[in-house]
């Protein structure tokens, strides 16, 4: 029981932003440029946001370094990316968009690298046909949320400068939770939370809110995600009536380190493998040789001998089966483990220190090595490190209108950023979520800002508060319940072993019961302490949320008989053009999520014809290619 | 292998508070935030820690570890003599809130009183050029993760609350020293205010905070020093401050 008073604290704005990572301060600025009173809301410190772990760059086809890229070009990638599973409007306004959104953020202070003419600098990156990831080093997402963070600021001394206040207008409300977004008649008309400092409750009363919460990580055992990424965007927005489409598509990355713990999860980026490092089980095999698919067999070596050879030699010998792409690796580890020849901690060997000296290895990968030396004790120059597929990004989310991020079937609701879905289809291009969140964050801010002017009174009634203020306090109330962290852990094992890379219809139809067992058992979590900064009581609330996102993804999951992008299945391996031309829909009807399909909306003509026929082809039935385009 | 690990940790609030003692396994390669987060698992569910990444790129689990300001997330139990005990406690410099977590309001107020990146009126998106050598020196800057080592462990607010009025502390002469320099920013009199404003003459150089930079950014020698001596020569010789009056750049 907790013994602390709980002060009611209410506000009023135009627009609610929940999220502070790039693309919820984008829309915070865009909102406050058109006008409004706008709060942001973070459940950490103002400038932690997830973004800042993001290193390659922002895609955008402004042609610095190869004038032939445009556009259209940027789009195609998309679309091939996402197995053409995309929204097409969200594809096509993200690639007209970004090269605007990079520049107007050079306007803002941000410092790219330069190209020799003095230009930014753009990058090659997998999937891109060009280069085009605009980038400072390897530390772009930082770049991004700090030249954000900085504007906001600006615009606060504006404000000073105008009404007296730096916070009269735009106010960030830092290490604040929300539990549930608010709504009457049927409209939005707030957000409810907790300080988490404090633990006492806050009112937020508005018509428009933002959800910019990023990913789901936290949800999985193994991921590169922050322990931000618990959904909280995903399980708000089903909660107050919002769809979250597709789901089913996670992107892991093969080789995550699985151990030891103060680097699990963290990704060994793909060049440690094409600079020689060598995959092996607990039985010391070189595995992938056994794993090099029909259509690759005059790619890829089938003996260590030219695999070896390669290095010196690309042009006379095959490349070494490492070098497949993603998820055949990490279909091999994920089969290697399950066949009881993982390593003791759940993954395989990657060794780079046996082929090449210490010296050459600090030369190439230098962060690599400085990163695991000084985080974890591991010396990748002279000792194998423990890899095995780790979470990544979520492409599913809410769904949203492309020109103006509202969520369908919730006025006044918009998302941006990775938890809105549709943009990335079922695979994401590395470089395309930093100019996601820019395009999106700031087509929420402009969609909001138009909704507000329509409909700009909330308010919220008093039965909606008791509501909203008993379920804080639930937790509290029990004593000898279920603890949030071992329920966590739990939830990480079955999505990890049931939902995570390879899936197959018996395994998931396992998960979703498990997943429904943790959840009854959830609802009697007790909290030990305070209400006072008190990260059990946080994680009863997050882990509310994960539950739901494990739950949408399972269904979807299983729903979804065929392989494709961030979704493959054992038992349904290939592609199948049917399924391309349905997305899946979940939504939550207070006890649990369901799942339908819905027809995905088929490009117009003129994008249509930006592909040449015979490559829409091996995605698309016959009769979808007959109509060439929706118009 | 598990071993054991004494852990001596500071548990309390503004009021009261004090260390207290716990054994936790430790496994090899693991962290301080590793052991923290086990203690907070298993022994203690309300201890208060802040943390996100858990890889050295966000700055929040900021603590003192035997005194010394560290991340906690790239502080290795192995760099500690097995049998010592490792003492965690919070940010000397700031109000303690609970247990590790300290209230780092005051770098926030101080950002906000810095004045904003100011670019040229006529230039137009996408339009800038400026060269690599150039952006470089802002960017040394740039890589800061706001973890606030560097404005916990400096002895002019450390243990002098009544100067955090007037010093803006070295992540914010950073912060001057990349907008000073910033290629296309066009404020001037940006050392002159970082003397006159926000305290850098208070400022004795004692290198503290370039020493617990997790990103080894050079802040005394590369921002403090060569702003102090900028002030200087701006202040005391007449000569150059003509010269800056005739030169359209800006220069201050």
């Amino acid at each position: 029981m907790t013994t602390e008073k709980i002060a009611l604290e209410r506000y009023k704005y135009d627009v609610l932003v929940i999220g502070a990572g790039g693309a919820g301060l984008r829309a915070a600025v865009e909102a406050r440029e058109s006008g409004l009173r706008v709060a942001i809301i973070c459940k950490s410190l103002f400038g932690k946001a997830h973004t800042v772990m993001a290193e390659g760059g922002a895609a955008a086809s402004m042609g610095n370094a190869n004038s032939n890229d445009n556009w259209m070009v940027h789009f195609r990638d998309t679309m091939r990316g996402g197995k053409f599973l995309n929204h097409f409007r969200m594809a096509e306004l993200h690639a007209k968009e970004s090269p605007d959104r990079i520049w107007e953020l050079e306007m803002w202070g941000a410092l790219f690298d330069r190209t020799k003419e003095g230009k930014i600098s753009q990058r090659n990156f997998g999937g891109h046909e060009y280069p085009r990831l605009a980038h400072v080093g390897d530390r772009t997402g930082l770049e991004l949320i700090r030249t954000m963070q900085q504007k906001i600021v600006a615009l606060q001394q504006a404000d000073k400068r105008e009404h007296g206040d730096y916070e009269s207008h735009l106010k960030v409300y830092a290490e604040l939770t929300i539990t549930e977004i608010l709504k009457e008649g049927g409209k939005i008309a707030g957000a409810y939370g907790y300080w988490r400092e404090s633990g006492s409750e806050v009112l937020f009363e508005a018509p428009a809110v933002i959800i910019a919460t990023g990913g789901v990580g936290k949800t999985f055992k193994i991921t590169s995600n922050s322990w931000e990424g618990t959904g909280d965007g995903h399980a708000l927005a089903l909660k107050a009536g919002a769809n979250l489409v597709d789901m089913e598509f996670l992107q892991f990355h093969p080789t995550g380190m699985v151990w030891p713990p103060s680097v699990r999860g963290i990704l060994v980026t793909e060049s440690v493998r094409g600079e020689g490092g060598i995959l092996t089980n607990s039985n010391g095999e070189r595995f992938m040789f056994k794993y090099i698919p029909d259509v690759f067999k005059d790619k890829y070596a089938d003996n260590e001998e030219e695999a070896d050879r390669w290095y010196v030699d690309q042009d006379n010998n095959r490349r070494p089966p490492e070098l497949l792409p993603r998820d055949e690796v990490a279909r091999a580890i994920n089969t290697e483990v399950k066949a009881g020849r993982g390593t003791e901690h759940g993954g395989v060997f990657l060794d780079v220190s046996k082929r090449i000296s210490a010296e050459i290895i600090k030369k190439r990968l230098p962060s690599m090595w400085h990163q695991f030396y000084e985080l974890a004790g591991v010396d990748i120059t002279k000792e194998a490190m423990e890899v095995g597929p780790t979470c990544h990004y979520v492409m599913g989310g809410v769904e949203v209108e492309p020109d103006t991020a509202a969520a369908v079937g919730v006025p006044g609701l918009f998302a941006a950023g990775e938890v809105a879905g549709g943009m990335h289809g079922s695979n994401r291009l590395g470089g395309n979520s930093l100019s996601d969140l820019l395009v999106f964050g700031r087509r929420a801010g402009m969609g909001a800002a138009a909704y507000v002017k329509q409909n700009s009174n909330a308010s919220v009634s008093d039965a909606t508060v008791t509501a909203a203020a008993a379920r804080i306090e639930a937790p509290f109330a029990r004593s000898g319940g279920e603890n949030s962290y071992s329920l966590h852990a739990e939830l990480q094992e079955v999505t990890h072993n049931l939902v995570g890379i390879i899936r197959t219809g018996t395994e998931l139809k396992e998960a979703i019961e498990k997943i429904a067992e943790i959840r009854k058992r959830s609802a009697n979590v007790a909290v030990t302490g305070g209400r006072k900064f008190n990260p059990g009581f946080h994680l009863a609330f997050d882990l509310d949320n994960m539950l739901l996102v494990a739950e949408s993804t399972a269904k979807s999951a299983i729903s979804r008989e065929e392989s494709r992008g961030g979704h493959t299945r054992d038992d349904f391996p290939g592609m199948d053009s049917g399924w391309r031309q349905s997305n899946h829909i979940a939504s939550f009807d207070g006890n649990q999520v369901s799942v339908r399909k819905q027809a995905l909306p088929f490009m117009p003509k003129e994008l249509f014809d930006l592909f040449e026929v015979d490559e829409l082809k091996k995605y698309m039935t016959p009769e979808e290619i007959a109509k060439g385009g929706s118009n | 292998m598990a071993r054991k690990l004494n852990l001596r940790i500071w548990r309390g609030d503004a009021t009261d508070g004090g260390l207290k003692d716990v054994q936790v396994d430790v496994n090899e390669g693991e962290v301080v935030l590793d052991v923290i987060h086990r203690v907070q698992a298993t022994q203690m569910g309300d201890l208060a820690v802040r943390w996100n990444c858990k890889a050295g790129k966000c700055g929040s689990c900021s603590m003192e570890i035997n005194g010394k300001p560290r991340l906690a997330c790239m502080t290795q139990v192995a760099s500690f003599e097995e049998g010592e005990t490792i003492t965690v406690t919070p940010l000397r410099a700031f109000p303690v809130i609970k247990d590790l977590v300290t209230d780092v309001s005051f770098n926030y107020k101080k950002a906000m009183e810095i004045p904003a990146f100011a670019p040229p009126a006529d230039l137009k998106p996408g339009q800038a050029r400026m060269e690599q050598v150039d952006v470089e020196r802002s960017q040394e800057f740039r890589k800061c993760i706001e973890c606030f080592l560097c404005q916990d462990v400096c002895h002019v607010v450390r243990d002098h609350e009544e100067n955090k009025k007037s010093f803006a502390g070295p992540r914010f002469f950073i912060r001057i020293a990349e907008l000073d320099m910033h290629p296309l920013d066009m404020l001037k009199n940006r050392k002159r205010t970082a003397q006159e404003e926000h305290g850098l003459g208070m400022c004795n150089i004692t290198k503290c905070c370039t020493e617990v930079c997790p990103e080894h950014i050079k802040i005394t020698d590369n921002a403090i020093i060569p702003m102090k001596e900028r002030v200087v020569d701006i202040k005391y010789d007449p000569a150059r401050m003509f010269a800056g009056l005739l030169k359209r750049e800006k220069r201050s």
